[in-house]
């Protein structure tokens, strides 16, 4: 534990908006939506309180959420917003155009499904719709990585290489909701931490520039190489804030997580907090002898092509379990972005892709078994399906 | 690890008391899950809320599928729901109801270790109104040992400000007042 930091227990949102108000954010833009709403609400009222000194701007949708966070990011204030599902596919075009502008807007998206059929429940159907926004993509897994995470996105998106908006995905009510135990640092950490933002520009009625010109063909393909390239640059910028931030609190953060991984000849890959129940599915495996590991992927854009292939080194098999579902198409996203990291090489572990826990469906450790038993069963060069969605009836 | 399952109805304060207890176990340094079953709030419509208390730290993302103990804050709810249908052997019930234990093992056929509170009263008499998750707390302390009742000093006092002295006077009522009954074979 960090020094003077304190153990409490908290609802996940709860704790976010504490981070928001520990990282001093001058501007908040948010629209209500359930599963988000706590993190919003709880912030209103921190700023209604005069416990948080920002601008609180109501809206009457997201759309108008994320195009205010853009006003404030560009006039230089320190912004962030929070969505879930329809809020975050309403926010669509203006995703592009934050990233575009290169705003350091942190977001956290508390994951749910799209409708319809209207499920206010938990997968990564939302997110997934927003995969090429040119934003940085977080997952997280618990409470304290939900409050850590959204402390380090500031920092991540602010720096001055990067300046490139920054999501923070947390599942919806399986994690938002839940009152766990987390440590919160003492405020004077996080100040050394993250000093206040200094925009490299910024809208000044005194120094009149232009932001979000129109780009002709002769010009637009070079700005979008030059967003890709910054936001793969990144993920170095990323890793030494994540260090620097384990060296303060002593909790350290890969790009790709790894569990019970030596010697492991068969890896289940989650993201999100699938992850732990999967760890304790891996446990008792284990305990079984059955060789398995668990590789949790944190970083989703930029994605960690060389991290992922250094953790699933020596691996046969590697069972990718995706939130989500690439309707009318193969692999699902997840499986789909780890096939491509390992296509061009010679050598390279056979995949299966399975789909779990979608609309809210729960999943459990006994599920994560049945995969791995079902996936023993599979010929992973020639499977049976292109991907299994786990658990369907009918 | 301990899982315990709340089954109450919307508005009676099932999600308050797994948070409130959660909070508590946390307080003690213990680690712990408070959550709801995730959905449409609606007064009046059975509600489960889940706890978990453990050592370490909890993975669990999931619902609580064989709880270790199951509390019931609504007797309407036994026939609707059969709650104790998927109790771990060895487990535990906390029910509220003005009947006597055997009274209760003759017309639920509860063979679990049994423990019974007539919390509506304890509220009524207590807090003046007939809520009784707060109340029920004590009857679970009391069956369970999960927490110390002082633990749930400062949670209380976090939610409800002055009206958490007659929350805790109501849940240290049912401490007292709560019957323990060993299983049955």
């Amino acid at each position: 534990m960090a020094e003077h930091a304190k153990r409490l227990g908290m609802e996940v949102s709860i704790a976010v908006s504490h981070a928001v108000q520990m990282a001093r954010a001058e501007a908040i833009a948010a629209y209500p939506i359930t599963p988000q709403t706590h993190i919003v609400e709880h912030l209103s009222s921190l700023v209604a309180n005069g416990d948080l000194e920002a601008e609180f701007i109501n809206v009457e949708s997201e759309h108008s959420a994320l195009s205010a966070c853009v006003g404030t990011s560009a006039a230089g204030a320190r912004t962030f917003t929070a969505t879930s599902s329809q809020g975050l596919a309403l926010m669509h075009e203006i995703l592009f155009i934050a990233s575009a502008l290169r705003l350091p807007i942190v977001m956290a998206v508390a994951n749910r499904a799209l409708s319809g059929p209207l499920s206010i429940w938990n997968d990564h159907s939302d997110i997934m719709a927003a995969r090429d926004i040119g934003w940085i993509q977080v997952f997280v897994e618990n409470g304290q990585e939900a409050f850590d995470h959204t402390v380090m996105a500031f920092k991540m998106a602010e720096n001055s290489q990067v300046l490139i908006p920054t999501m923070v995905n947390m599942d919806g009510f399986i994690l938002t909701h839940v009152v766990e135990a987390l440590e919160i640092p003492e405020q004077a950490l996080i100040d050394r931490f993250l000093p206040p933002y200094v925009p490299r520009h910024q809208l000044d009625p005194k120094r009149p520039m232009t932001m979000g010109a129109f780009a002709m063909p002769e010009i637009y393909l070079e700005v979008k190489m030059k967003h890709q390239v910054t936001l793969m640059n990144s993920y170095d910028r990323i890793l030494a804030i994540w260090e620097e931030w384990g060296r303060l609190t002593g909790r350290h953060y890969q790009p790709v997580e790894r569990f019970r991984t030596e010697g492991a000849k068969i890896l289940l890959l989650t993201m999100g907090c699938l992850g732990e129940v999967a760890a304790v599915a891996v446990e008792e495996l284990r305990e079984q002898g059955l060789p398995v590991g668990l590789l949790s992927l944190r970083l989703w854009r930029p994605f960690p092509f060389a991290a992922l292939r250094e953790a699933v080194n020596g691996a046969e098999l590697v069972i990718v379990c995706d939130r989500a579902l690439s309707l009318g198409g193969g692999a699902p996203p997840v499986l789909a972005e780890v096939r491509s990291a390992f296509y061009s090489l010679a050598s390279r572990p056979a995949m299966l892709g399975y789909i779990i826990g979608l609309g809210g469906r729960d999943v459990s450790p006994e599920d994560f078994k049945e995969i791995v038993a079902r996936a023993q069963k599979e010929n992973p060069e020639a499977p049976s399906q292109e991907f299994f969605l786990y658990g369907v009836r009918g | 690890m301990l899982e315990i399952r709340f089954h109450g109805r919307g508005g009676q304060g099932a999600v308050t008391s797994v948070e409130l207890l959660a909070l508590a176990a946390i307080n003690e340094g213990k680690f712990a899950q408070g959550f709801p079953s995730f959905g449409p709030e609606r007064r009046g419509a059975p509600v489960l809320a889940f706890l978990r208390i453990n050592d370490h730290h909890i993975r669990l993302r999931c619902k609580v599928a064989h709880p270790d103990v199951i509390l019931i804050l609504d007797p309407s709810l036994i026939r609707i729901q059969k709650p104790a249908m998927d109790l771990k052997a060895g487990g535990v019930i906390v029910l509220n109801s003005p009947k006597s234990i055997s009274e209760v093992r003759r017309e639920y056929g509860f063979k679990h270790t049994l423990a019974v509170v007539d919390a509506n009263t304890i509220a009524r008499e207590v807090l003046g109104v007939p809520i009784t998750n707060t109340t029920m707390l004590g009857a679970l302390i009391k069956a369970t040992g999960v927490v110390a009742v002082e633990s749930l000093e400062h949670p209380l006092k976090e939610r409800f400000g002055p009206l958490a002295a007659k929350n805790l006077a109501a849940c240290k009522a049912a401490y007292e007042k709560t019957q323990v009954e060993e299983a049955r074979p």
